[in-house]
């Protein structure tokens, strides 16, 4: 155990802070889940890209940097540092993109790797259905095959970045006598094959962060299934594994909205505004457990790096990186008292209005990727050895 | 940047463990409860044969010469097996010995620390945040404070009145002596400093020890719901009860890398040292703790007898809280740190080598 940077290590951050200092958007981009936003945000993706930073721990045929899991770690924390805009394509390069480093063919990493790491393409999950929530494997979306194509019928739901998106990747069923866990398959859809229709959702904002998705005789090449036809489970495990886990939450993340929240509470203390004395001990907690949540991930990822597996762990990430999002932005609404309510353009605001849409946006984090109540079962079941049934 | 232990760490974690485990049983716990010192010497020699007492003894002196995060590994299992001997007493107070021995005592330091490795002595060590010494009744050397100066004691020239505590695997005193020319070994500012890094390394001590609790807590109450059917089914199977072990297990792990990252810091004297000890101790105290509650709730009556053995672990968690500075105490200086300093505290890799 030696929890010291090597030279190489501080050289990297050296020049990631360089490039991302002269480089990121001075001022926040507009929501990407707005059209505009959308477009400003893959403009900034392009620029990424063209950096040779937008994925940096993919190999550098993908788009990628070829850098370590612990480079990685110390890119994030840099990006976080400066404030650079949310990953638009976070769907496509941080839970796809490793799916298909695992169990794609090599014609499909260099299909779909590299307009991914460009954001050319953006890519929209579609795992439920109306009627396959938690109850994931009751997925009834079919995917008859007939020659070389997949022919799709039927429903998906909650498709994050739909409304904008290209593609999508979701598992539908291409055995009709399947049940269950049985007789999925993972597929790449184009969301403009004739027969796909998407309708956005709104979230509670307002703003179309999903989508419905409807499929009516909507034919797709069988090129496009990620893994063995009737595997489709597995492989969207280990899909579900990086989204629970390691790579959509990076700690900086975390440690950012800690010390942002830090600094909310001493501004108001100094400014001799009404402070509840309990919430000094929540500021110093949520400030513990992000580092906790650092920690933790540097762990994980030295265990990577040595040969190991994320598994049913994720989990336990999870549930901790979801539920401290929401008790650092409930905190900071708390300190902001009357302000706390203010929109992001309400003239008064400030710099408030970041606080709010975090609470908006942390609010789905228990819920997303699978409940949290999932995830108890998982840690319950698959960790602790307790009973199914 | 490497979080992993070596090979030599584990497999040192795994012989202690498997010796734990069949000379520290719950049995073997209860026995030595009945008797008048609750602690083994017999035990203590074969540990002392397996290198753990002078594992931070130097190599020159007797020991294995190694550091906190080797010891943090050991400590753990300690705790998962609720061993009641005076294992934190020797963390905190071997490298403080070695460190007077550095500060101008070094035949003293030698002669006691050779004496810690062979087993035929034990430490005890008192700290500023509590007025009782800990297992002082088999300390052959107490390292006790008077004001800002640190003296080096024999149990012959000490009177000790015993505390009973809840834990009965914990022997508490308070101890009567009389500080003189002979027995100081460290004052003024060397000596505040001796202390305070005695005190963290006792507080780390705890917090690895606090680890394996939590552990043995969850999977104690994991066991029973697996195996005690109601509904003619298993407790285990349905979700309010699989949910309070998960929310255990979530605690548990997330207090574990920051226990090992506190002994990292403690090993090599880091800057932040102090509150990332802190940080461990609530991790994992409050880990333990939550652990208590939800293992008790999910054995239902029977987890409340003196019969069943959960109390052993329970009592342990409610007693390493309060040991080497409460939670409580702990916390505020996380906050002291973090809220109230100019200039803000050290994040993990965020801050990066310059901030």
């Amino acid at each position: 155990m030696d929890l010291t940077y090597t030279t190489e290590q501080n050289d990297f951050r050296k020049e990631a802070r360089l490039w991302l200092e002269s480089n990121a958007p001075s001022t926040s981009l507009r929501s990407f889940d707005t059209p505009e936003g959308f477009e400003e945000h893959r403009e900034w993706e392009k620029k990424l890209h063209a950096g040779g930073w937008a994925m940096v721990p993919w190999p550098k045929e993908y788009g990628g940097r070829g850098a370590d899991l612990l480079e990685w770690l110390v890119f994030e924390e840099e990006y976080y540092r400066v404030g650079a805009p949310g990953r638009v394509n976070q769907n496509g390069i941080f839970l796809l993109g490793p799916t298909i480093m695992e169990y794609g063919t090599p014609e499909q990493k260099k299909r779909f790797l590299p307009p991914m790491a460009s954001s050319e393409e953006v890519w929209a999950q579609g795992w439920s259905e109306p009627n396959a929530g938690s109850d994931m494997a009751n997925i009834q979306t079919t995917a008859r095959i007939d020659g070389d194509d997949y022919v799709i019928n039927g429903q998906k739901t909650w498709a994050s970045r739909g409304a904008y998106a290209h593609w999508l990747f979701g598992m539908f069923r291409t055995d009709p006598d399947s049940s269950r866990h049985n007789g999925l398959t993972f597929v790449l859809v184009p969301l403009d094959t004739p027969g796909v229709t998407v309708r956005p959702i709104e979230k509670l904002n307002g703003k179309k962060a999903f989508a419905e998705v409807f499929f009516d005789e909507a034919r797709v090449s069988r090129q496009h299934r990620l893994g063995d036809e009737g595997t489709g489970w597995a492989v969207a495990m280990a899909t579900a594994g990086f989204e629970r886990g390691l790579m959509l939450r990076s700690p900086a993340r975390f440690q950012d909205t800690a010390r942002r929240l830090v600094e909310l509470y001493r501004e108001t203390v100094k400014q001799g505004v009404f402070v509840d004395s309990c919430l000094r001990d929540t500021v110093a907690r949520c400030w513990m457990e992000a580092e906790a949540y650092a920690l933790n991930t540097y762990q994980t990822v030295s265990r990577l790096i040595g040969g190991g597996k994320i598994g049913a762990e994720a989990s336990l990430n999870k549930i901790f990186w979801s539920e401290l999002d929401i008790k650092m932005h409930e905190t900071a609404v708390s300190l902001l008292g009357a302000r706390g309510e203010l929109l992001a353009n309400a003239p008064a605001a400030g710099n408030v209005g970041q606080w709010l849409d975090g609470f908006i946006f942390a609010l789905a984090g228990p819920i997303y990727a699978g409940t949290n109540e999932i995830q108890r079962n998982i840690i319950a079941e698959r960790i602790l050895g307790l009973p199914r049934k | 940047m490497e979080f992993n232990f070596s090979e030599d760490q584990e497999l040192l974690c795994s012989t202690v463990r498997d010796f734990l485990q069949a000379e520290c049983t719950p049995e073997q716990i209860r026995a030595l409860w009945e008797t008048d010192t609750g602690r083994s010497d017999s035990f203590w020699m074969r540990f002392a044969e397996m290198g753990v007492p002078g594992l931070m003894v130097p190599e020159e002196a007797g020991g294995l010469g190694l550091d906190d995060r080797d010891m943090v590994l050991v400590l753990e299992e300690t705790g998962r097996f609720g061993l009641a001997e005076p294992i934190v007493s020797i963390a905190a107070g071997v490298p403080l010995l070695v460190a007077i021995g550095q500060e101008g005592q070094p035949e003293l330091a030698e002669k006691w620390l050779s004496e810690v490795a062979s087993g035929r002595a034990k430490l005890a060590i008192e700290h500023p945040r509590s007025p009782f010494v800990s297992d002082a009744h088999v300390a052959d050397l107490l390292l006790l404070n008077a004001g800002d100066a640190i003296h080096a004691v024999p149990r012959a020239e000490v009177k000790l009145i015993a505390q009973p505590a809840n834990d009965q695997s914990q022997r508490l005193f308070s101890v009567e002596w009389t500080p003189t020319q002979a027995t100081l070994v460290a004052q003024g500012e060397t000596a505040q400093r001796l202390q305070e890094e005695a005190f963290d390394r006792g507080a780390m001590a705890c917090a690895s020890q606090q680890l394996g609790v939590a552990q043995q807590l969850i999977d104690l109450g994991a066991g029973y719901a697996a195996q005690r059917k109601q509904f003619g089914v298993a407790v285990g199977s349905f979700q309010a009860v699989k949910h309070r072990l998960a929310n255990a297990k979530v605690k548990a792990e997330y207090a574990r890398s920051v226990v090992y990252r506190a002994a990292h810091s403690v090993a090599l004297k880091t800057s932040a040292r102090s509150v990332d000890v802190s940080m461990a101790k609530v991790a994992a105290g409050e880990a333990a703790l939550f652990a208590a509650k939800e293992s008790l709730q999910v054995h239902g009556a029977i987890g409340y007898t003196y019969e069943q053995d959960l109390h052993i672990w329970m009592k342990r968690a409610w007693s390493l809280d309060l040991a080497f500075g409460s939670g409580a105490w702990h916390r505020a200086r996380i906050a002291d740190a973090v809220i109230d300093q100019e200039r803000p505290a050290e994040t993990f890799g965020y801050s990066g080598p310059n901030h």
